[in-house]
């Protein structure tokens, strides 16, 4: 499950669509589930009306865990490290996300083995929603 | 104000997976997860930042006897001619039209978060600064330090937020 160090090299990238034609439905699945009721992410009324949005947009940190999840599915579970990255534009309800995650070294860290990644996500405009960085231990 | 405590729920695990389209059986099925490396039901790398659910003043869920501020009898949720309400609000909008967003998110993970466990939080202040932003005028940062702890008092996970005030609305 888990990448070997044996099979990676820098500049070897992995990529995968997190999400198609995101829906405002999974928007406010994410808004229940993490507990940020924000209406400029659920409540069309206000997002267009009060604050001056051209419609709802997705909560960063919905971009941010599907991003998370082409980690996981990459590194294998409970091997991330480190996260994180910066919401670089908004995502908005139809966009198409894919996320891909760059190998820029290979180390020895603690005496196990890690991958540092660049973490990119992107809209179907090409557009970086989403950069950031990664480290997961390998086997 | 943030959580003290975190309790780690496998039906909220599942559900926090289930919205960020992830349905990897670690996240949902208990025994499929206790053939993993970790050996049960983990929570996604992100989901810590759903310790807003136990956070008793979480000012973006709406409170019985609060106003809230999104719509309802009008756009802005606020009852016809009374005066706008305080602009208090962590995020949303102002009267001004000024946005409050998440900007950056970073964590450190010690280890896996598993459900069944109780997390504990202690919260601190990090850097605060301003930037003239190229199209929302001037930006005010401020950082937030969460430390999750375990049972024992070990961290498991260490997040880094950065939130940014906007003076206007800010457009692609």
């Amino acid at each position: 499950m888990a990448l070997r160090a044996s099979s990676l090299s820098v500049g070897v990238s992995h990529g995968a669509v997190v999400v198609d034609n995101l829906s405002r439905t999974q928007i406010v699945q994410y808004a229940g589930a993490s507990g940020d009721y924000n209406p400029l992410h659920t409540d069309e009324v206000f997002a267009t009306q009060v604050a001056g949005y051209p419609s709802v947009f997705a909560h960063g940190m919905l971009t941010m865990g599907m991003t998370g999840k082409m980690l996981t599915d990459y590194v294998g579970d409970g091997r991330l490290t480190n996260f994180g990255g910066r919401f670089t534009s908004q995502v908005w309800p139809g966009d198409t996300l894919t996320a891909t995650a760059t190998v820029t070294a290979i180390r020895e860290a603690n005496g196990v083995s890690v991958a540092d990644f660049d973490v990119v996500t992107v809209n179907q405009n090409g557009i970086a929603v989403f950069q950031g960085t990664a480290t997961a231990r390998l086997d | 104000m943030t959580a003290a405590q975190f309790p780690i729920e496998a039906g909220h695990v599942m559900t926090f997976a289930r919205a960020i389209g992830d349905f990897n059986p670690v996240y949902h099925d208990a025994d499929q997860a206790s053939t993993s490396e970790v050996g049960a039901i983990i929570a996604p790398p992100t989901f810590v930042q759903a310790s807003a659910q136990y956070d008793p003043d979480y000012p973006l869920r709406p409170q019985p006897g609060v106003a809230w501020f999104g719509s309802g009898a009008t756009p802005s949720g606020r009852v016809p001619d009374a005066e706008p309400a305080a602009t208090t609000q962590e995020s949303g909008s102002e009267k001004s039209g000024g946005t409050g967003l998440h900007a950056e998110q970073h964590y450190e993970y010690h280890r896996p978060v598993r459900a069944g466990e109780v997390l504990t939080l202690t919260v601190r202040p990090g850097k605060a600064w301003e930037k003239q932003g190229r199209r929302g005028g001037l930006l005010q940062f401020r950082e937030t330090i969460i430390e999750y702890r375990g049972e024992n008092g070990e961290l498991a996970v260490t997040a880094r937020g950065v939130g940014v005030r906007t003076a206007q609305t800010v457009r692609d």
